[in-house]
């Protein structure tokens, strides 16, 4: 629930943002700590932790060896010990050094204990490209994570919900995977998106794990997507109704649990849906999202929905290449007036 | 039952802090460029010696024109080699030409000692349509089958166990190469370089593990990485043959390589060689060390230069003139400045290419998502700068 006052005009970038988060829980939680690479004095590669060795040392704020198994997994043991870590994956990508931990550690511990051993740690991660950094260091993965059970994941696409998330991220008894698109951190490098800077209030709050936004409203079409997906569709709406159409966006914000609820009712008024997701095309959100829609038996849509995704193919470096394949703004519309003329 | 350890018996615990092993640090040139006193240089010749300098030339004007074009917005990511040259280039010019290499990705000087041309540096870092990985890896992932180096893959550490299956094959073959594997002492802590090591010596593989320490992983110090004195004691751990070595100090690197090598070859053992250095540089060009370290720290290094340190020696030996570097240095910074203006105009791989070898052949839902796209591209030119020629221009 969020429970903020809308009062604060104090801008924050995410990567601040998701810092004083985590500094707000560590100074009322002695249980809360971090561990990871480089997120003691360099405060996270991405800005994620900056401030908190100074303000809480090193103990709390551990860089660690190069082991993301072992630093995932020890984790998982604190928590199991009563502790709430946060650990960071430095890009999602790596999450393959160091899986058995993420999947069947930390996501099973609790089903197989009978319920008796919870785990509530948090594990972020960055996600995403266009900055040209290649296959290695720009994928999304969503799909990937959401599709195994025992992990909550969440997606923030501006501060504001990268803060009331990381909040309730930390205090939720479930993990979290808690998955940060690198455009959205405010980090000058990374192609910043400046609509994921926004007002953010001081004090701490929540943002309901699992509810879904409506970012803007519209009657002529439903947009849904994710991080820095979210961005994309705002701009495509804004070209939409220069045309003459109203686009409705929906930011996920959670993809476990997933606000289904919310996409249902925005595609029963509007009746078309486009599915934005910079992750790969086939088996993943985009997918989820349109059998979520169509297997409900009030589904009614009056064109066949669509997917803006990336393609099924590992993301290249070459800036021209790689703009060619991510998806933005003008494939929206190109998807939406071919939608159009299909039906 | 059967015990795998001949182990004495005793009947007081005895608890072992491994101090009892030393692990000496083996250095032949001091940084005036004399030898130390006993201390035996190794049977390098001229032509070689003269090589391996130009090739360190070559990689520091290299990194320096490749990071402030990355400064001037040409490039979108750089990493340097500065201050590891002697390890890299050192230990590269004593294997033989057509041993396998596999990097972590600071390792640009072996690869140009193997003569990777500027041209062919540049098509990597510009991912054009002549780069051999066709565009798709990021800056300083290079590779070359021609040359035995393999194509630098982001998550740290992945290289090891592969070099010693790779090696592993060597021996098989019977050819009498080895692998070489390169590995900063961050990423010895993953658990790939534990696995592969304890399976090398196991199943006898002619690799040798190359750990350039270099005091950071990015921010990291490396006694955040790591309790014990170094990366070198845990081959103890693994019966195998190891040794600590100066790392700015060309000739003991060439030197201990070279025994190495014959060590694997000959009989067919894994060598593990720590290379004591420090990345003069920040670690990559998204950080900025000035939050992790000192100047004076930067400074006392900069002292301990490994070019410069060969340098020296070179003019001692009258293999090399005050002369002979101010014209190399001129001509590899024309050439350098030259061959990138080239490069960064060349077309990008053209707009098919990026669904091909994701499989051995295009599937017809790969095909599909290619031709909506193309359509797209063709009908919006203006959101693609560059792709009016790249979609029909380029090729492999
Ligand atoms: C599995 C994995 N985890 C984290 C990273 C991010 N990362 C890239 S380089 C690096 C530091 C490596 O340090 P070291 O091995 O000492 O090599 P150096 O950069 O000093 O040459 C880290 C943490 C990665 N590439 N792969
Ligand atoms: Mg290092």
């Amino acid at each position: 629930m969020t429970t903020a006052t809308k009062s604060a005009s104090r801008k924050l970038t995410t990567a601040r943002a998701m810092a004083e988060a985590t500094a707000q829980e560590m100074r009322i939680d002695p249980r809360v700590f971090v561990m990871g690479e480089d997120v003691g004095p360099l405060g996270g590669v991405f800005g994620n932790t900056r401030g908190l060795f100074d303000e809480f040392g090193a103990e709390r704020v551990r860089d660690t060896p190069i082991s993301e198994t072992a630093f995932i997994g020890a984790a998982v043991g604190a928590a199991s010990d009563g502790m709430r870590p946060i650990v960071e994956l430095m890009f999602v990508d790596f999450f393959g050094v160091c899986m058995d931990a993420i999947y069947n550690l930390m996501a099973k511990n609790t089903y197989f204990s009978g319920g008796k051993v919870p785990v509530p740690m948090v594990l972020m991660t960055s996600t995403g490209g266009g900055y040209s950094d290649a296959g290695q260091h720009s994928q999304c993965l969503y799909g990937t994570f959401a599709h195994l059970p025992g992990m909550k994941v969440v997606v923030p696409s501006n501060a504001f919900d990268a803060k009331g998330l990381m909040t309730a991220a930390i205090r939720d008894d479930n993990p979290v995977v808690f998955m940060y698109h690198k455009a959205l951190q405010g980090m000058g490098w990374l192609g910043t998106e400046k609509g994921a800077t926004v007002a953010v209030p001081e004090e701490a709050y929540t943002v309901e794990i699992g509810k879904a936004a409506v970012t803007r409203e519209g009657q002529d079409l439903t947009l849904v997507s994710l991080g820095a997906g979210v961005h994309h569709c705002l701009r495509a709406a804004q070209a939409l109704e220069e045309e003459g159409f109203s686009a409705e966006v929906i930011d996920l914000r959670s993809l476990v649990p997933l606000d289904r609820d919310t996409v249902r009712e925005s595609v029963a008024k509007t009746g078309r849906l486009i599915v934005v997701d910079e992750d790969y095309h086939s088996y993943g959100v985009s997918g989820e999202i349109i059998a979520s829609v169509a297997e409900h038996p009030g589904c009614r849509l009056r064109a066949a929905p669509k997917r803006v995704a990336y393609p099924d193919i590992p993301i290249p470096f070459a800036p021209t290449m790689e703009q060619w394949a991510l998806p933005n703004a003008d494939k929206i519309v190109a998807a939406f007036h071919q939608m159009l003329t299909d039906n | 039952m059967t015990t795998t350890t001949a182990s004495q018996v005793i009947h007081e615990p005895r608890f072992m802090d491994g101090d009892e092993f030393h692990i000496a640090t083996f250095a032949l040139l001091q940084q005036d460029g004399t030898l130390f006193e006993g201390a035996r240089a190794p049977e390098l010749g001229r032509e070689t010696a003269r090589r391996i300098y130009h090739t360190m030339v070559l990689i520091r004007v290299l990194d320096e024109r490749m990071l402030a074009a990355q400064r001037q917005g040409r490039l979108s990511f750089y990493m340097q080699c500065t201050g590891e040259e002697a390890a890299v280039i050192g230990s590269a010019a004593a294997l033989d030409d057509d041993d396998m290499i596999m990097a972590q990705y600071r390792e640009q000087g072996a690869l140009a000692y193997r003569g990777f041309g500027i041209d062919e540096f540049m098509n990597q870092l510009f991912g054009n349509a002549e780069d051999y990985g066709k565009g798709r890896q990021m800056p300083i992932h290079y590779g070359s089958a021609k040359l035995h180096y393999m194509t630098i893959s982001s998550p740290l550490a992945t290289q090891i166990p592969q070099a010693a299956g790779y090696a592993y094959g060597q021996k098989l073959d019977g050819q009498g190469r080895c692998t070489i594997t390169y590995f900063g002492e961050g990423a010895a802590s993953e658990g790939d370089f534990h696995a592969a090591l304890n399976m090398a010596a196991v199943h006898r593989a002619p690799v040798i593990f190359f750990c350039r320490n270099n005091g950071y992983a990015i921010s990291t110090p490396s006694v955040e990485q790591f309790a014990a004195d170094g990366v070198a004691p845990r081959a103890f751990g693994y019966k195998m043959h190891v040794i600590r070595v100066d790392g700015n100090d060309v000739l003991a690197v060439y030197a201990a390589t070279r025994e190495a090598r014959r060590i694997a070859v000959e009989h067919n053992q894994p060598v593990l060689i720590e290379a004591m250095t420090y990345r003069l540089a920040a670690h990559s060009s998204s950080d900025d060390p000035s939050g992790y370290r000192s100047k004076k720290e930067e400074a006392l290094w900069r002292e301990k230069d490994p070019v410069n340190r060969m340098r020296l020696w070179m003019l001692a030996q009258e293999w090399w003139s005050d002369d002979e570097e101010k014209t190399l240095q001129e001509q590899l910074r024309r050439e350098v400045l030259e061959t990138m203006k080239r490069a960064e105009k060349r077309p990008p791989p053209p707009l098919a290419s990026l669904v091909e070898d994701v499989y051995a052949e295009v599937p017809a839902r790969l095909q599909e998502q290619l031709d909506a796209l193309e359509a797209h591209v063709r009908r919006h030119p203006e959101a693609y700068p560059k792709s009016a020629p790249g979609l029909d221009q380029g090729g492999a």
